[in-house]
């Protein structure tokens, strides 16, 4: 096998990718006590003791489970409600329909600082503060443009006569959106899923502000590792290497479809 | 395609319609609310008209703000085009490289951001990170290298780390516009007998044109509202040095509960930003239809 | 100008394979004579493009040589072989201007701007480009762009051949014919080989000198348009050449009469004096064309049944059932349809017979 000169480039920038990762990953597996004493490439006194103390800290693992729940609703919050709005923006004319979609894409450019304070009150007056279903909601906010917009892409491309068929078969909408339409854009479908669960599962600023406790994610409740000695590194660490966790699982079970994708020569 | 045309097609955009309302207007009539008022306490408040739009605008703090962003949003597309499409220009075409590849540079963009402010926290600080260790060991620096040290160091710090993080973007995206060029045109740059620069000037690049928008509006406009990130590396400082506008905006509606000039500044900030989606959706659009054309 | 050699070429896409089946070529052994005007026909996936490929250099066979005037190419990338190739689509590069286009080749071979300059305008003109030279070449039609591709290649003057891969794909019907005729005339004009793949029997006729037949990537035939036409070398080629396709009927062959089920057709002397001596499947081929349909019996017609007729505006195309067994007849417009029933005559002299799909006479 050949190695050229921009393969050695790309597998150089692939390592400096992976370095602070691996640092981390490091961390995670000695002892805050180990870590702030000896300076080391690799940890030479491996210790589980960071993931079992988060395993087994219900304030910590409830973090993880709060933030899968909330990710899972609103991923399936944002497909349940584009879906139907992507079929309308792909297939009709309607007043202000060129509008509506700006207006949307509009919502997905906002600064999510400037929303902070209004949702704090708004889902308070609602009684909505510290609940999933709260921080589902407000990543609606992002993720339903997108949705749409990623859809109506996808939907596009199926002809319009093939639901022309289907009516004149006599299928119902629903029946038809469901049985016929929805595997045919199964692709778009998971796409969309995808970046739903991604810009869930990375944001900070909303998960933090509507949470106090109950709904906590583990994006706010990682910096909870000062104690009276400081900042527990490894502890931190191990954290963080568990945040990626899901994210990895979630590439490495899609990878064949991401290669498929590019290989078509479709975004 | 001609769209049927049909008006009742409005009940399927309803969800959708109610859901971001309820989540962009609702509070963006609250925001309007508090921008035009001086609130004493609840229930106290009294009309300022444009009072607070004109402190906002006139806030020496918020023009610093307002500068440091541009540049840090200038830093970002300069650095992670060109090496976004290097990197694209390098990947494989074909066999197992490809879905390896794709998952290396996945993983960074999957990371929480404020994790990602972690790993860098860790990786430079000088007593337990292997690039603060390494950069002091190598004496080159004044002062022992910290990333809260100095200006300087926060920014290289968090230059370096808004690049690792995304990067990767711009490198699928230009990946995937590169994969959609037909094997035919780099044949015909064979028999033309076109050297690689040719190859890259007049056929990649080219035809990297949609996707090269994409990935510019997407970094700025993301990269204009930035906070996690920096906040989580520098919380903003050391002093103001990172004090972005999102950064500067949670602190006046958080900390000082100025909520007047605090909202003032919001609808200032979305403004300023609407601007740019309304250029990004044009772009996009015409990119669409020079697409079509060709 | 070349004349181009292909020796034992065979070609896998799957490596040094021992089973045939991976083989997209089989075996090629021909030539290409200098200045010749060739269409390469066949269906889809027989192998055209890998053929075309292998000729230009843009793929390197898994067996054989390729030679150009004698010396062996096999190993030579496109950009030393001095051939063009035009693609379906235009492939062209947007950014420049269309006289910009035509240079390119030329200045990446180091000419002098000059000589670039009097060359474009030269190929400009061959090609009724000359009023665009200065166009972006991104705006233009389908059939401008893939004229300043052909252009791209027509203008390096030492070119050896050029190779067009299914070049109309893209074009307007109506315009098809204009780059057609294009075509040959630039053929007539510069005498160069060119080789022009295409899975359109008319395209095939109308620009070639010599059509090279493909099927599973054999060469089952090359000849000139009436030569397939009249004596097919396989019965793909009697199948795919014309419309509709030859008749095929299997039979068996006793003295100078092929019997086809209860059928008894006559055969000429020469074909019969063959049949003895073939062996393996027998078949029977007359096109739709020779096909007598008479409405009255006659001495050595056969009966059959009239099944379907297809008004074509000029001419009538029958469907006729024998005795189990489906045939076409064309007849002149002029000509009385029967009924339902028909009396069918063989002329002799149209009659072929193959044995294992290969002819016999």
């Amino acid at each position: 096998m050949k190695i050229q000169k921009r393969t050695l480039g790309l597998i150089f920038y692939f390592v400096l990718l992976v370095v602070p990762i691996y640092w981390m990953l490091n961390m995670s597996l000695r002892s805050n006590a180990d870590i702030l004493s000896t300076f080391s490439l690799y940890p030479a006194d491996i210790t589980f003791e960071n993931y079992i103390k988060i395993f087994t800290d219900e304030s910590w693992y409830s973090g993880y489970i709060n933030a899968m729940i909330y990710v899972t609703l609103n991923t399936v919050m944002s497909l349940a409600f584009a879906l139907p709005a992507a079929y309308a923006f792909s297939r009709f004319k309607f007043l202000g329909d060129g509008q509506m979609f700006f207006w949307l894409l509009t919502n997905r450019m906002a600064p999510p600082a400037v929303f902070l304070l209004p949702y704090f009150q708004l889902y308070s007056t609602f009684n909505l503060i510290d609940t999933h279903i709260a921080v589902a909601l407000a990543h609606c906010l992002f993720n339903v443009p997108l949705a749409v917009w990623i859809l109506e892409g996808f939907m596009s491309g199926i002809p319009k006569e093939i639901d022309e068929t289907a009516f004149i078969d006599g299928y119902s909408f629903p029946r038809f959106f469901i049985t016929i339409f929805i595997p045919l854009i199964r692709a778009g479908v998971g796409v969309t899923a995808f970046f739903c669960f991604m810009f869930s599962w990375v944001e900070l600023l909303f998960a933090r502000t509507l949470t106090v406790t109950e709904a906590k994610p583990i994006v706010a409740t990682m910096t909870r590792t000062i104690s009276a000695t400081g900042l527990d590194w490894g502890l931190l660490a191990a954290n963080g290497i568990l945040t990626i966790v899901p994210g990895a699982l979630v590439i490495w079970f899609v990878r064949n479809h991401l290669a498929k994708g590019f290989a078509l020569g479709r975004v | 395609m001609e769209k049927w045309e049909n008006n009742r097609a409005w009940f399927l955009v309803l969800p959708v319609f109610v859901v971001v309302a309820f989540s962009a207007i609702i509070p963006l009539m609250t925001v309007v609310n508090y921008s035009i008022q001086d609130i004493f306490g609840p229930g106290n408040a009294v009309f300022v008209g444009t009072e607070w739009f004109e402190e906002m605008l006139t806030d020496s703090r918020l023009h610093d703000a307002l500068g440091r962003q541009f540049i840090f949003s200038g830093l970002v597309l300069l650095i992670e085009i060109p090496l976004g499409i290097l990197i694209a220009l390098a990947m494989p075409k074909k066999g197992w490289g490809v879905s390896a590849s794709l998952i290396t540079l996945a993983i960074p963009l999957l990371i929480p951001w404020n994790v990602i402010g972690t790993i860098w926290i860790i990786f430079t600080r000088p007593d337990i990170g292997l690039f603060g260790v390494g950069i002091n060991s190598l004496n080159l620096l004044d002062v022992p290298f910290d990333h809260t040290a100095r200006p300087a160091f926060a920014w290289i710090t968090l230059m370096a780390m808004e690049v690792w993080h995304w990067t990767p973007l711009v490198a699928l995206l230009c990946y995937a516009g590169l994969r959609a060029i037909p094997e035919a045109y780099y044949q015909a740059a064979k028999i033309d007998g076109a050297s690689a620069w040719s190859v890259f000037r007049y056929i990649q690049l080219p035809k990297m044109r949609g996707v090269l928008t994409i990935a510019v509006l997407l970094r700025w406009m993301d990269s204009f509202l930035i906070y996690a990130e920096p906040f989580a590396l520098t919380g903003g400082g050391p002093g103001n040095s990172t004090t972005f506008l999102s950064i500067y905006l949670v602190k006046l509606a958080t900390g000082q509960f100025d909520l007047g000039p605090a909202a003032a500044f919001s609808l200032i900030y979305f403004l300023i930003v609407l601007l740019f989606s309304f250029i990004f959706y044009q772009a996009l659009l015409n990119v669409g239809k020079g697409e079509k054309i060709a | 100008m070349a004349r181009i050699e292909m020796q034992e070429v065979a070609h896998s896409y799957h490596g040094n394979s021992q089973n045939l089946e991976d083989y997209a070529l089989k075996r090629i052994h021909m030539t290409w004579e200098d200045g010749g005007a060739y269409a390469l026909l066949g269906p889809s996936g027989c192998g055209k493009t890998t053929l075309l490929n292998i000729i230009s250099g843009l793929l390197a066979p898994s067996q054989g040589a390729v030679l150009y005037n004698g010396k062996d190419v096999t190993a030579l990338p496109p950009e030393k072989r001095n051939i063009a190739q035009v693609f379906q689509f235009p492939v062209l590069y947007d950014t420049m201007t269309v006289a910009d286009n035509l240079a390119f080749p030329l200045r990446n071979r180091g000419m002098a701007p000059d000589a670039v300059r009097e060359r474009v305008l030269e190929v400009a003109d061959m090609l009724d480009l000359g009023t665009v030279l200065n166009k972006k070449a991104a705006g233009l039609t389908a059939d401008a762009k893939q004229k300043i591709s052909l252009g791209r290649g027509l203008v390096r003057s030492d070119v050896a051949a050029i190779l067009f891969d299914e070049p109309l794909t893209v074009i307007d019907p109506h315009l098809k014919w204009q780059l057609r005729r294009k075509l040959k005339e630039i053929h007539e004009r510069a005498r160069m080989t060119m080789i022009y793949v295409t899975h359109d029997q008319v395209e095939a006729m109308t620009f070639a000198d010599q059509i090279v037949v493909m099927y599973e990537g054999e060469v089952v035939q090359i000849g000139s348009p009436e030569a397939l036409y009249e004596r097919p070398q396989h019965k793909f080629v009697g199948y795919f050449i014309g419309s509709p396709g030859m008749n095929f009927m299997a039979c068996q062959v006793e003295g100078a009469v092929a019997h086809v089920n209860g059928a008894a057709i006559a055969l000429g002397p020469a074909v019969a004096e063959a049949a003895h001596k073939a062996s393996g499947k027998l078949e029977i081929g007359i096109r739709p064309m020779h096909l007598e349909v008479h409405d009255t019996p006659m001495a050595d017609a056969v009966p059959a049944a009239v099944t379907f007729v297809e008004d074509h505006g000029n001419c009538r195309i029958v469907t006729l059932v024998l005795d189990g067994q489906t045939l076409r007849a064309r007849i002149p417009e002029g000509q009385t349809v029967p009924g339902d029933k028909a009396w069918l005559r063989f002329p002799p002299q149209w009659t072929r017979l193959f044995a294992d799909e290969r002819l016999v006479a």
